[in-house]
Formats: structure tokens, sequence, C-alpha cells
């Protein structure tokens, strides 16, 4: 059929039509907005912290009684070989956080002794023994785990750091970026003055903080803490966790009541409320997309309910002249094909528009070059679909309406 | 005549109720989006201090690496270390002082039937609680003498004493935490500051602390901060002690001062201090001191997170997809009742009658899509909370006010007229009797 006709029978008759293309240039440009937040944030819940989430808990015991520092000391060592010693758990360490817990420990590392230089790179810390590497489910993909006689108590009113370091692929990457060997038994430098050697490197191990940019890098350190507050940390056989998890807390409370066990939490939960604001995002852009596409398909529907209902004389006409039903179905697709190519196109300039300024704004990713033609199809798609209902019924008014008067 | 405009509205609503209710119901969504929204970032952005914003400021000092600043571009940081607070609060140069910081204590409540449970405590100097105007129930704060003397005493909040002691009057009763006794002196009334504006480190949206003890009997217990703590530099002594002696930032610091005249005077004389300890070695960066009101402060720890500025934007969009959808159908609407305007302007009726007939039946669709569109914001509000179940402070931040309401139906009817102008424009450019010629 010929779009000249259609194209100035529409121009005869713009506001509705302009009304439409507004609405669907909006749409697209808030359907693809959203689209490429729901991707970013999306990408960033689908990253692995590492561990053996699915069968990995931990928990925090806090000393309320006054414990000297063996006495404390003994206690972790109690507390550790109890859990250890418990059917079905595959280890377990006590340290001070883990991925995905949002709170923990960082210092940076330089190449060069002395006050902290702008090249410093920062690292979360985790403390461990030689069980770490089992409990974290990290692989040493070079150099070695800690051997017994690395792992040391942290002695009181002493700031040293220790010796050894187990390090990230990524941490390393950053430390020595042209080293394309390995970076086993190279040194690094924290707390100011005091070297580490780095003993072995892990694949990944995030730090604790997922919103941070350089969660890839972290560092084991071979040093047990005698302190009030001790997190344990323990890995389980597949399918224990559920049945160990109660089972331990109460063991451990049962057994001294000078503290208390709190904040028992599994992998999979620390995971959920360490995403809660992506999720929550995506499901609420989700829904607005789609809310919002539900209501441009009503307007559209309701537009050409409205035309159909005008041209009822005009169509009868045409009925009785011989055009088909196909070809009156046809007009108004293509009608509306028309108001959906202007609406897109306008929308498209929109939605880049605001995607620089959201960028420049709030430091959001650009979209991927893709997500602007694929929502420009799924509209054009959505219009299609909303003018099919109206124009069946245009193509069933009968040719005699024609012969009737106005 | 408005009373018979209303009725033709009413009958015209009626004659198209399907295309009336698809109105009704875009301006309620679109109400019901924005709103949603604006509600959270009102809470969010909201200065519970807002009557003494003018008296009081947070003290910032730039005690950091002379090589790196705290926060880009130059930020001095945003705790000081507990010289500086100790030094600031002796000299005594404002009208109030107040130095703070949280720490985690195991409470053991008396008798078996309550566990022992971690409580974060809120340790300050005395006056906390006159220069936030923290209300009491029971008996009062402590006295700078208390200070001083580091005295064993302790307030509770309402939530607290009700938790402990069933809610009675408690001052002169005992508390026991991490196996030392402390006197309560006092007992909060309802007190809920949303955000924390003293604190807004870590969550500003949990609320504020149950327990207040004294700041400095926390420091001779050697009270961790269970709050951000940051170090430029390791202390150059281990322990306790280093810790104190450090250049490690963990307290939060505001002062009272009654004029500009005494804020001028106060900011000279951190300057004069900063310099005092340039002299002994501290304090290698550029002076950079800085007094800021809460208002001020909340900006600049961007409690407002850029998420909700994102998706006010967005929402803002969604109302205009929305209101373009009206419009839309008012169009419609107009053009099929073409001939009854033309019959009404062939009968008498000027243009501006006709304005008002459409504009009053325009804000009768307005009116009752603002009211569908605050039970859409309460729908929207539960779904907030829902999508964030896993934060405990969620439920501060999803209640409506009068203020909220109000605004909900004003723009509501705002919109509606909004989308109305240009249809009633267009119903008075029908001439009259043009379209009765065919008929």
């Amino acid at each position: 059929m010929d779009i000249g006709p259609i194209w100035r029978a529409m121009l005869r008759n713009k506001s509705g039509f302009v009304l439409i293309a507004l609405q669907i240039a909006v749409t697209l440009t808030i359907m693809v907005n959203a689209f490429g937040i729901i991707q970013e944030r999306a990408g960033k819940i689908d990253r692995e912290s590492g561990m053996d989430e699915a069968n990995t808990f931990a928990f925090a015991s806090v000393l309320f009684m006054d414990y000297e520092r063996e006495q404390r000391k003994a206690l972790i060592d109690e507390d550790l070989d109890l859990i250890r010693n418990t059917p079905g758990v595959v280890n377990a360490i006590a340290s001070n956080s883990f991925p995905l817990r949002q709170g923990g420990w960082s210092m940076s590392l330089s190449l060069e002794p002395g006050s902290q230089t702008p090249e410093s790179v920062g690292t979360a810390i985790y403390f461990v023994d030689e069980h770490g590497a089992e409990t974290f489910d990290v692989a040493v993909i070079d150099g070695k785990n800690f051997s017994p006689d690395q792992v040391a108590w942290s002695v009181e009113d002493d700031n040293t750091w220790p010796a050894y370091g187990i390090i990230t692929e990524a941490l390393g990457k950053e430390l020595w970026p042209d080293e394309t060997g390995s970076i086993v038994g190279k040194t690094a430098y924290i707390n100011d003055n005091d070297p580490v050697t780095i003993v072995g490197v892990i694949d990944r191990l995030q730090a604790p903080w997922q919103g941070w940019s350089g969660v890839e890098k972290s560092m084991l350190v071979p040093q047990r803490r005698p302190s009030e507050f001790v997190r344990y940390i323990v890995r389980t056989e597949p399918g224990m966790r559920d049945e160990l998890m109660p089972a331990i807390e109460a063991k451990l409370a049962a057994s001294n009541k000078d503290r208390i066990i709190r904040d028992v939490v599994t992998m999979e939960q620390t995971r959920k409320l360490a995403y809660v604001g992506d999720a929550a995002m995506i499901k609420i852009l989700g829904f607005v997309v789609l809310l919002l596409t539900v209501i441009t398909a009503l307007g559209i529907v309701g537009l050409a309910s409205f035309n159909v209902s005008r041209r009822t004389r005009q169509i009868g006409i045409r009925r009785a002249l011989g055009a088909t039903k196909p070809a009156i179905v046809r007009y108004f697709l293509i009608e509306n094909s028309i108001v959906s190519a202007i609406g897109l196109g306008i929308g498209a300039l929109l939605a880049i528009g605001l995607n620089i300024a959201m960028v420049e704004a709030f430091s959001l990713e650009p979209l991927a070059w893709y997500v602007i033609p694929i929502g420009m199809l799924v509209l054009w798609a959505v219009g299609q679909l909303a003018v099919t209902g109206p124009a069946r019924r245009a193509s069933n008014i009968t040719p005699a309406i024609a012969t009737r008067s106005g | 005549m408005l009373r018979y405009y209303l009725k033709l509205g009413m009958l015209s609503i009626r004659a198209n109720p399907a295309l009336s209710a698809l109105m009704v119901a875009a301006i309620a969504i679109g109400i019901g989006a924005c709103m949603t929204i604006v509600t959270v970032r009102h809470v969010m952005s909201d200065n519970p201090i807002e009557h003494k914003n003018d008296r009081l400021f947070h003290v910032q000092l730039d005690n950091w690496n002379p090589n790196d600043p705290y926060e880009e571009p130059n930020e001095p940081p945003e705790q000081v270390t507990y010289m500086d607070a100790t030094a600031l609060l002796a000299a005594g140069r404002a009208h109030r002082q107040v130095i703070s910081f949280k720490s985690d204590r195991v409470v053991q409540p008396d008798g078996d039937d309550i566990l022992p449970f971690q409580e974060e405590v809120r340790a300050t100097s005395a006056d906390f609680f006159p220069m936030f105007e923290v209300p009491f129930r029971y008996g009062s704060g402590w006295d700078r003498a208390a200070d001083q003397a580091e005295e064993r005493v302790a307030v509770l909040s309402a939530a607290m004493n009700d938790r402990l002691f069933g809610g009675e009057d408690s001052t002169g009763r005992m508390l026991m935490m991490n196996n030392e006794p402390f006197r309560i002196v006092g007992v909060l009334d309802e007190w809920h500051p949303v955000p924390t504006f003293y604190d807004l480190n870590n969550n500003p949206f949990d609320g504020p602390e149950q327990i207040y003890t004294p700041f400095s009997l926390a420091v001779s217990g050697e009270w961790g901060s269970s709050g951000n703590n940051s170090c430029w530099k390791p202390p150059e002594d281990g322990g306790y002690e280093g810790y104190l002696a450090s250049e490690c930032i963990w307290i939060q610091m505001w002062v009272e001062l009654t004029s500009r005249a005494e804020k001028e005077a106060y900011a000279q004389f951190l300057d004069d201090y900063v310099t005092e300890q340039k002299a002994l070695g501290r304090f290698p960066r550029p002076l950079n001191n800085r007094l800021s009101t809460p208002e001020e402060w909340m900006i600049n720890r961007e409690v407002v997170d850029d998420t909700v500025s994102v998706l006010l934007a967005l929402s803002v969009l969604f109302l205009v997809v929305c209101l373009l959808n009206t419009i839309g159908l008012l169009l419609a609407k107009v053009i099929r009742r073409r001939n009854d305007i033309s019959l009404r302007r062939a009968l008498g009726a000027s243009r501006g009658e006709l304005f008002k007939q459409y504009i009053v039946e325009a804000g009768m669709i307005g009116v009752a899509g603002g009211v569908l569109g605050i039970g859409m914001t309460w729908l929207g509000l539960r779904g907030i909370e829902n999508v964030f179940s896993g934060y405990d402070f969620i439920d501060h931040l999803v209640t409506m006010d009068w203020q909220m309401t109000g605004l909900a139906v004003a723009l509501a009817i705002v919109s509606a007229l909004c989308a109305a102008l240009y249809p009633t424009w267009r119903a008075c450019r029908v001439s009259p009797a043009s379209t009765l010629r065919i008929q």
C-alpha cells in the first residue's frame, strides 16, 4: 500500500499522532536507560566471591568478661578444635571478616618502604592460619599455602606486620603490572616500613565491600589475633550446612557463658543482604518498564479506537469500493509504524542524551550499543500488537455503512 | 454554574467509563510512581534539627597525609583524632561542644529472663543532650563535672528502658555492661531523628543508639570504636595508649555557636590551634579546617543516595508519559464531542464558559487520579519496603506524612489541569454550528 496517502491523512489531524509519538519517545528513553542500569546491576550481582558460598556459614563470638590474653588464646583454640572436630565440617578459621560482609580491614601496600606514596595499592586484609585457604575455598595457583610455622599469634603492643602474605591474582597484577613471570618471592611494604614476602597467589577472594572498585584485591595474612571479638568461618560438606549451623551455635554457646554468639549467617544470606540494593533496583526498574509499556500500549489502543470510530463512514466507503479486510488492517498497521518510527527516532536521541547526562551526574556506565536498537524493535512490536485489536474492528465494518447518511 | 458543570462533568465521565477510567488510572499510576520516590527522598534528606541549623556546626580539621588528601579534591577528614577532640573540648571555646563515638558493648540484664546481648553504645561528652535537644522522660543527662570525674553513669532510650525495666522509672538503678555496673541517671522520651545527623558514618538511617555513657569513662575503659576508623599512618606505639596518641580519626565533633561573630571567632580559634600544632610537627597539610551546619554536612556526606536521584529522574519522566497519555485521551474525547460543543456554542455559550466547563471536568479527573494516586503511592512504598526487606532501616523511609499526601493531591490536580489545557483549548476553538451542517 502507498504510504503517501496515509501520511497526508495523518497530517490533516496531527495532534493525536504527535502525542502518541512523544509518548513512545519518552517511553523508549526510560526503557533503554532503565535497562542499562538493570544490566549493570545484574552484572555486579553475578560476580563470584571465590568462597564455597552454598556450604559456608559464619558467626561472631563476643567475650564480655575480662579475660587475660592467654585465656583468650585458649578459648579460640578450644572453639576451633570443637568446630573442626564436628563431623561434616570441612574446615574452619577464626578471622576478622569475609567477602560480602561489608565491613573489614583495609591496608595499603607499596613497592618502596616509607610513608604512603600516591602509588600505593589498597587491599582487604583477612587474618588466617594455615586452614584459611581450604576454609575460603581458594585455589593457590602459584607458590604455596602458609605452613604452620609461618602462622603466629599477634604480640601485645607490637604493631609489626607479619612477614608473609598470600594475595589475589588481581592484587598482584596491580602491584606488579609489568611482571609476566611469577610474583612469588617478591616483597611489598605495608605499615610504611614492614616488608611482606608473597608466598602464594590465589585465583579469587573478594574484599568484604562489594561496592568498592577494588573488590577483587585481598590479602591473606598469617596472624592469629586474640581479641574479644572473633569471627568464625565454617565450611561444611555439601548439604550439611543447615544441620550444622544451629548445632555448632548451640555447642559454642553452651561451652562458655562469658561470651555471646551472634551474627550467625550463611554466605547465601550475606550475599543477599550485600546485594539487596542492587536486586531491589532491578525489580523496581523492571516493574517500571513493564508498567510503562502497558500504559503506552493502552494509549495506542485508545487513539486507534478513536480513529476507527471517527472514520467509520470512510472505512465503509473504502470497503464498498473494493478494499479487502486485510487492506484495512494494513492501513492501521502502517499508520502505527509511521508514528512509531517518528517517536522511536526522537526517543533514540532523547535516550542517548539522558544517558550522557546520567553517566556524568551519577557515574553510571554508558549504554551498550545494542540496547537502543533492541528497545526500538520491542516498542515497535508492542505498537503493532496494540493496534491490531482496533484495526480488526475496523476491518469488520460493513460496506453498507457507506450507504447510510452521516 | 459550577454545580451545573460538575454535573455535566460527571455525566461525561459516566458516558465514557472505559476512557475515563484509563485517564484516572494513568494519572494515578504516574502520581504513584513519582510520589513514591519523592517520599523516600523527602525522608532521606530531612533535617531533623532544622530549627538549630544556624547554630550547630560539625568540626573538621585536616591532619591527613601531606601527599594525599583524605578525599579528592581536598576534603578534610570527616572525623577528628582523640588528641584534637579532647584538646578542643578542654579549651571550651564554644557555647556547647560534643565529642562522641559509638562502641559495641554487651548488656547483661538482671535475672535469667533476658540473655546477654550486644548493643551499640554512644560514648559522648555531656552537652550531647541539651545541644541536640534530646527529650527526657525520667531524670536527665549527666553534667560536665561528671564527664571530668569519669562517673559511671548511663542514659537509656525509651525502648531500651521498656526492654530492660518494663518501662518504669529506672533512674538510680544499675545496668551491667561488660561486667561493669553503670548507674542510670536518665531515660529518654521517644526520639527518632532520621537521618542520625550527628553521626552520618555507616548507616545514617538505623536510628539513634539506645544507651549513652560519658566519653571520658569509655576512654578510660579502653573502649574501641565500632564506627569508621581511618589512619593515614600507623600509630607509633602499640596498644590503646598508642592509638589515642595516633593520627587515627574516629571521633565526631560538634559545637554550638550562638551568633555569626561567635562562629567567626571559633573558626579563628581552630586556625590558631592548628597553627600551634604545626609548630609541634603535626598537621602537614595546608590549613583546611571546616565548620558545617547539619544541612551542609548531610549534603557533603551524600546522605541521599545517587540511586534515589536516578529513580527520581526516571519517575518524573514516567509521570510525563502518563500525562501525554491523558492528553491524548482527553483530546480524543473532545474531538468526539465536537457536535455537542458546536451546538452549545450555537446556543450562546461563550468560549470562556466552555473553557470553564472542560477545566472543571478535567479537575474532577485530576482529583480522582490524585486520591487514587495516594493509594498507589502507599502501594509503591509497600513495594519498596518489600524489595528492600533485608535492610532493617527501610521502614523509617517508607512513611507518608500529611505534607506528602497533600503534595500528591496537588501534583495530581496540577497534572490533570496541565493535561487538560491543550484539549480544552481545542474544544474552545470549535466554531458555532460548524458541525451541524452535515447532520
